[in-house]
C-alpha cells in the first residue's frame, strides 16, 4: 500500500494544501465580516473552534512535510517536501494575520528560492537518482542529538510564562510595514538592497561559464 | 468535557506556534547533519531560517501586537535567505564543476 503510494507522495501534498488554504481563507473572510472592516482581533482572547482546527491542520501539515524532508533520501523528493513545508508555513502566517509576510513567503520562497534549488539540483546531478547515504552511526547520533534538543526546547517553551500583550492588530498592516520600512528601518532596508546587488553580482560571477583558452 | 490539563489544546497561543517552529528547526538541523548532498544541506538551512521567521511572526502577533517589528524582522530573514540560497547554489555549481560530485565529504582539497 505504502510502497504503491511512494512515487506519488509529492502530488498528494497539493490537494491538501489547497483544501487547508481554502478553509483558512473562509475563516479569515468570516472573521472580517463578523467584526467589521477594521478586523480587530485581540491576541489574548481564545479564538473560535475554526481557528483551532485550521491551526492544527496547518501545523500537522508543516510537521509532516518537515519530517518528510528529513526522511527522504532522494534530493528531488526533499525539494518537493520542502515545497509543502514552505506552503504550510505561509498558511500559518495567514492564520496569524500576517498577510504580507505570508504573501512574501509564497512569492520569494516558493516562487524563487525553491525554483533556484531545483535548478541547482538539475545542474549538478548526472542522474536524479544519485544518492549519498549517511552512515548508520551518524544517523543515530544526529537523531539522538536532535530529539534531545527538541525535548529541551519544548519543555522550556511550555514552562516559560509568556506575558501576552493586550492590543489590537492594525487594520492596514501592509501600509504600516511600508511606512516603517522607509522611516524606522530605512538603514537596514538600504543595506539589504546593497547586499542583494552584491549577491547578484557574486552569484553571476561564481556560476559563469569559464572561457576555453 | 475535557480534563483541565488538556485546556491548552483548545485554544491557539504563542506556545503552539513556537512548538511548530521548534519542530521545523530540529528537522532542519537533522537534515543538515545527515545529508551528504550540498543541495540537501542547503534545504536544511532553509528549514531552519523558516523556523526563525515563524518564531518572529509569532512573537510579533502575541507579545507586541500592533507594532509589526517582528514582521519586518521576518521580512529581512526572508531576504537574507533568498540571497544566501542564490550564493550557495552558485558555490554548489562551482563545486560540481571542479570535483564532478556534490558529496560534501569529497570537498576536502584544503584539508591539511
Amino acid at each position: 500500500m505504502l510502497a504503491a503510494l511512494r512515487p506519488r507522495e509529492g502530488t498528494l501534498i497539493l490537494p491538501v494544501l489547497l483544501l487547508v488554504s481554502l478553509a483558512s481563507t473562509a475563516y479569515g473572510t468570516e472573521g472580517v465580516a463578523g467584526e467589521g472592516a477594521t478586523a480587530v482581533t485581540s491576541a489574548a482572547e481564545p479564538g473560535g473552534i475554526l481557528e483551532v482546527l485550521s491551526f492544527y491542520g496547518c501545523a500537522i501539515l508543516t510537521v509532516v512535510c518537515a519530517l518528510g524532508v528529513c526522511a527522504s533520501k532522494n534530493i528531488v523528493r526533499m525539494a518537493v517536501w520542502l515545497f509543502g513545508a514552505l506552503g504550510a508555513v505561509a498558511l500559518l502566517y495567514f492564520l496569524m494575520a500576517a498577510n504580507f509576510i505570508g504573501a512574501i513567503q509564497l512569492i520569494v520562497y516558493v516562487g524563487g528560492t525553491l525554483i533556484l534549488l531545483v535548478f541547482g539540483v538539475m545542474l549538478t546531478t548526472k542522474s536524479p537518482w544519485v544518492r549519498f547515504e549517511a552512515k548508520r552511526w551518524e544517523l543515530i547520533g544526529a537523531g539522538v542529538v536532535c530529539l534531545a534538543l527538541l525535548v529541551c526546547l519544548c519543555t522550556v517553551l511550555c514552562r516559560t510564562a509568556w506575558h501576552a500583550a493586550e492590543g489590537a492588530m492594525p487594520g492596514a498592516a501592509v501600509a504600516e510595514i511600508g511606512r516603517s520600512l522607509l522611516t524606522t528601518y530605512l538603514v537596514p532596508f538600504e543595506v539589504a538592497g546593497v547586499l542583494l546587488m552584491i549577491v547578484m553580482v557574486g552569484a553571476a560571477h561564481l556560476a559563469r561559464q569559464e572561457k576555453k583558452s | 468535557m475535557f480534563p483541565p490539563e488538556f485546556d491548552n489544546l483548545l485554544y491557539v497561543g504563542l506556545q503552539h506556534y513556537l512548538v511548530v517552529g521548534a519542530v521545523l528547526f530540529v528537522s532542519g538541523l537533522f537534515t543538515m547533519m545527515t545529508k551528504r548532498n550540498a543541495i540537501g544541506i542547503l534545504i536544511g538551512v532553509e528549514l531552519v531560517l523558516n523556523s526563525a521567521s515563524l518564531n518572529l511572526v509569532a512573537f510579533d502577533r502575541y507579545l507586541g501586537p500592533g507594532r509589526l517589528d517582528g514582521q519586518i524582522m521576518a521580512l529581512f530573514v526572508i531576504v537574507l535567505a533568498a540571497a544566501e540560497a542564490a550564493l550557495a547554489v552558485g558555490i554548489c555549481i562551482n563545486l560540481y564543476k571542479n570535483l564532478a560530485t556534490m558529496d560534501v565529504d569529497q570537498a576536502a582539497d584544503l584539508r591539511g
